[in-house]
């Protein structure tokens, strides 16, 4: 007990809520072509890749930002912001890890990922993307000899143009929404994975994203491509600094599944989501899109969505394949000011595709929490199912929780179900757990954690022990 | 479509002897009507069925003037048989005749209210347009303490006189303590290609109970929007029952305000579609007060390339602690081509509640039907059979036995 009592006092403040002090290099404020051409530019980026990015630009000049999402925020100037801020010492890339500037290995030492591969026992590949740029991406070489690419996407678009060329924007356009194509345009780093045919990723690879800059907007893109038969589980933790303002985080990740190919990516989102008053915070506005091209082949994501002060994001599965698997495992939490609107999309085209939808909401304090899904079931779809269940907690009479689920049969052969509840912690549960001398908070924990099982138990072992501290930290205070 | 709109409109105003103020008023929702024009997919209550793409094609050009100053011949053979009712008929979109022959006189007030505008607040064009061009707005008010002995029949008829043209219909009801009304909406019609656009608005008083059943059943080829707006006071009840099958578009909403503590609503809905109908339920129960209640149960059967929409929204206000909300859409599809769309939908701003909502659409339980063909049924027979039990579950939500009755020899289930 009192250790716990003393994580949980360590943890109550945002604890990854440290800026690092480092030299910059930054674009000139604004978004325009000459921002695009310098981010391509500082990025030794082909002509084809410039061409895509403006490409993107000019459609984003026609589009208009959405405004049918149900938390509300104040207008971003996107020309108050810096599209691209990155390290001074990673102008020229050091070769190794020896070589990077200690401030930055500092910095993901406190963030609890020490990149020194000899201080790396638990054997997750990790690629570190701090602001802009990618610092550091560790095991390569035990990757390289199973033939699996992974490095920083801005490498691979000079040294695996073929694939890049090929996959990337196949699953999101450049045509896309309007967060999508500000992506498209300006996205500064990210991850590239690559599992060849057949091959079975022997550990979790990862991205860990730290913004830290100021007035800084993070646009990465990740690409991961499963080729037959392969298997791969991803990671991705996000962090950033306490400021007042907030900041604006738009990423695009594509996945594909050929083939056979599984791939298995995992969230846990933990982005400053401002203070008590709900001041600051990061606005998560994601592109989460996989794609099972192939037969038999199978997408599963897994989120754990506690931070930022606006969560908007919808990791969707396009079950092209026939036979392919989509699921949807999310635990949503908010706290204080927060609000989130996040769900899935399950778009059937195949022949006896299957998904699967599990969605835990829990709101506390003043927050706002949205389920938006979508399940559609074309009409070639035959023998399709879909399975969805969203349930919602909620903690206090401030906090709202709602259920906006779009359900579309187009296939007489295909059935779907869809269950939905919402309600608080019952009296009951709370004294049965009172009685046997759990005090209060413990007992919500308890209960909490019971009602979040299905999604936890999806995660990697190592994420499910962070991610079930974070959801009882999450809701701290938030009881009595 | 504008200069038509205002071309009818002139002809209108010229042949009533309206006030000035009512003109105005009038006047006023047609610009509106004007400027936004039928609802759209671009509209988020729309988005399943676009009104102004289905008028195009199912219609083509509508024409807004209806001759409101001549009579029409009443025919009686459309009354319903065997069930003692008071009438309100229609014809041709005017009201030729109301009777109350069976309840006290004293008891039920009619009065013409034209000149007070509605309000709907169901913020789309199509109340506009009724205000714009309905004839005249009636409101029924029942006296405090006083019971309808006999269901009120409200007789939606046409004869063939008119085609292609936009019917607007507007009643109140106000329902003072303690009373209680039963209405039925039937649709008889004999005409093809109308617009309807029917605006009920209903208040319940203390204690007061509404039951209203719409039964759309007959064959015909009109296009149908009808929306019912109901005021709930403190242990208020309404009981809304929708058979959902004889036009070629329908669509129902439901707004629903529970204002008074521990006053609940019912909405039961039965789709029965075949060839290339397309309708849509859309309801909103809004929670506004402590222990109300709410309860909602959809059903559909899908032929050929038909297709159902169902939006369903339970709100919940921060107020509204203890509220007990359902909500449960099934679609059976029956054919490659039909399709069911659902929209349910959870609002909630309070802790202390319970709401749920399911949704499920599929084919016919393969396993079922081998059970009783095994037990000797033909497939035509176990079919029917399973339809029947799917549908019957709805009907029997219906609480008032004679209309209960009623409406099952009209589906043609038997028990």
């Amino acid at each position: 007990m009192d250790k716990r009592q003393k994580e949980i006092d360590n943890l109550k403040d945002y604890k990854y809520g440290f800026s690092t002090d480092i030299e910059n290099i930054k674009a000139p404020k604004g978004l325009n072509e000459e921002v695009i051409k310098f981010i391509s530019k500082i990025k030794k980026e082909p002509e084809w890749m410039l061409n895509f990015r403006l490409k993107a630009f000019e459609r984003f000049k026609l589009l208009k930002e959405p405004d049918w999402q149900k938390p509300k925020y104040p207008k971003i100037d996107y020309q108050d912001l810096y599209y691209y801020s990155a390290p001074k010492s990673m102008k020229d890339k050091p070769k190794s890890l020896d070589e990077l500037d200690p401030k930055l290995l500092e910095t993901y030492k406190k963030l609890g990922i020490p990149l020194q591969e000899q201080a790396r026992l638990n054997g997750i590949a990790v690629d570190a993307v701090f602001d802009s740029v990618s610092v550091a991406t560790t095991f390569r070489e035990e990757l390289t000899k199973h033939g699996i690419i992974f490095c920083p996407i801005s490498e691979a678009i000079q040294k695996h143009p073929e694939l890049v060329k090929k996959y990337l924007g196949s699953v999101i356009p450049t045509t896309d929404h309007f967060f999508a194509t500000l992506n498209s345009a300006v996205f500064t780093d990210g991850s590239f994975a690559y599992i060849p045919e057949g091959v079975r990723c022997p550990m979790e690879l990862s991205t860990y994203f730290r913004i830290n800059a100021s007035n800084t907007g993070q646009f990465e893109r990740t690409l991961i491509i499963a080729d037959k038969g392969s298997y791969v589980s991803y990671l991705e933790g996000c962090t950033a600094p306490m400021r007042d303002e907030n900041q604006l985080h738009a990423a695009n990740v594509e996945l594909i599944a050929l083939d056979d190919a599984e791939i298995k990516y995992s969230t846990v989102q933990n982005w400053y989501p401002g203070d008590k008053d709900g001041k600051g915070g990061i606005y998560n506005f994601v592109t989460k899109r996989g794609l099972c091209k192939g037969k038999n082949s199978k997408i599963s994501w897994t989120q754990v969505e506690t931070g930022s002060a606006i969560t908007w994001k919808y990791p969707s599965c396009i079950l092209k394949g026939d036979n392919s698997v989509g699921e949807f495992y999310s635990i949503a939490i908010t706290n204080n000011h927060q609000k989130a609107d996040t769900g899935t999309k399950m778009i059937h085209l195949g022949k006896n595709t299957k998904s699967k939808i599990i969605s835990k909401g829990i709101s506390a304090g003043f927050s706002d929490m949205t389920y938006r899904g979508l399940v559609d079931i074309s009409s070639k779809a035959n023998n399709s199912t879909n399975y969805t269940q969203c349930d919602s907690l909620l903690m206090g009479n401030k906090c709202g929780a709602h259920t906006v689920p779009y359900i579309r049969n187009k296939n007489s052969e295909s059935n779907i179900a869809h269950e939905a509840t919402t309600s608080k912690i019952s009296e009951e549960q709370l004294h049965y757990c009172q009685q046997r001398g759990l005090n209060p908070e413990e007992a919500v924990g308890l209960i909490v954690n019971g009602f979040c099982k299905e999604v936890l138990q999806q995660l990697p072992m190592e994420f499910a022990v962070e991610a079930q501290k974070l959801v009882g930290i999450s809701l701290e205070g938030s009881v009595g | 479509m504008k200069e038509q709109l205002q071309k009818d409109f002139k002809n209108i105003i010229k042949n009533l002897n309206l006030s000035q103020k009512d003109i105005e008023i009038k006047k006023f929702s047609l610009d509106n009507f004007i400027e936004k024009g039928f609802p759209n997919r671009k509209e988020e209550d729309w988005r399943f069925s676009d009104l102004n793409q289905i008028i195009k094609k199912n219609i083509g050009e509508l024409s807004f003037y209806c001759d409101y100053a001549s009579t029409n011949k009443v025919d009686t053979s459309v009354f319903v048989d065997g069930l003692e009712h008071n009438k309100i008929v229609f014809i041709n979109g005017r009201i030729e005749k109301i009777d109350f022959d069976y309840e006290k006189k004293n008891q039920i007030e009619i009065i013409d209210q034209s000149e007070t505008i509605n309000r709907f607040s169901n913020n789309n064009s199509l109340s506009d347009l009724n205000n714009a061009f309905t004839n005249k707005c009636f409101k029924i008010l029942v006296k405090k303490g006083y019971q309808l002995s006999k269901p009120l029949i409200i007789y939606h008829t046409f004869n063939s006189k008119i085609w292609s043209k936009n019917i607007n219909l507007r009643l109140d009801f106000e329902l003072n303590q303690d009373s209680s009304l039963r209405v039925i909406d039937l649709f008889n019609e004999a005409s093809e290609k109308n617009f309807l656009n029917i605006f009920y608005n209903f208040d319940l008083k203390e204690n007061a109970i509404l039951k209203n059943y719409k039964v759309d059943k007959l064959q015909n080829k009109n296009v149908k929007y009808s929306f019912n707006n109901i005021d709930q006071d403190k242990n208020s009840i309404s009981e809304t029952f929708i058979l959902s099958s004889g036009s070629n578009f329908s669509k129902n909403e439901i707004n629903c305000n529970l204002r008074g503590v521990h006053a609940s609503a019912f909405v039961n809905g039965v789709f029965s579609l075949n060839n290339d109908k397309h309708h849509e339920i859309r309801t909103i129960i809004n929670h506004l007060t402590e222990n109300t209640k709410s309860y909602q149960l959809i059903k559909s059967v899908l032929e050929q390339s038909s297709k159902a929409v169902y939006q369903g929204k339970i709100f919940v206000d921060p107020q509204a602690q203890k509220t007990d909300g359902y909500q449960l859409s099934k679609a059976i599809l029956l054919n490659e081509e039909s399709e069911f769309n659902a929209k349910p939908e959870l609002e909630i701003y309070a802790d202390d509640v319970k709401c749920s909502h399911g949704s499920a659409s599929g084919s016919l339980n393969d396993n079922s039907i081998f059970y009783l063909m095994s037990r000797g049924l033909s497939y035509q027979q176990s079919r029917e059979l399973l339809i029947n039990g799917f549908l019957l579950d709805v009907v029997e939500k219906i609480t008032d036995p004679e209309v209960k009755n009623l409406i099952k020899n009209m589906i043609g289930i038997k028990e």
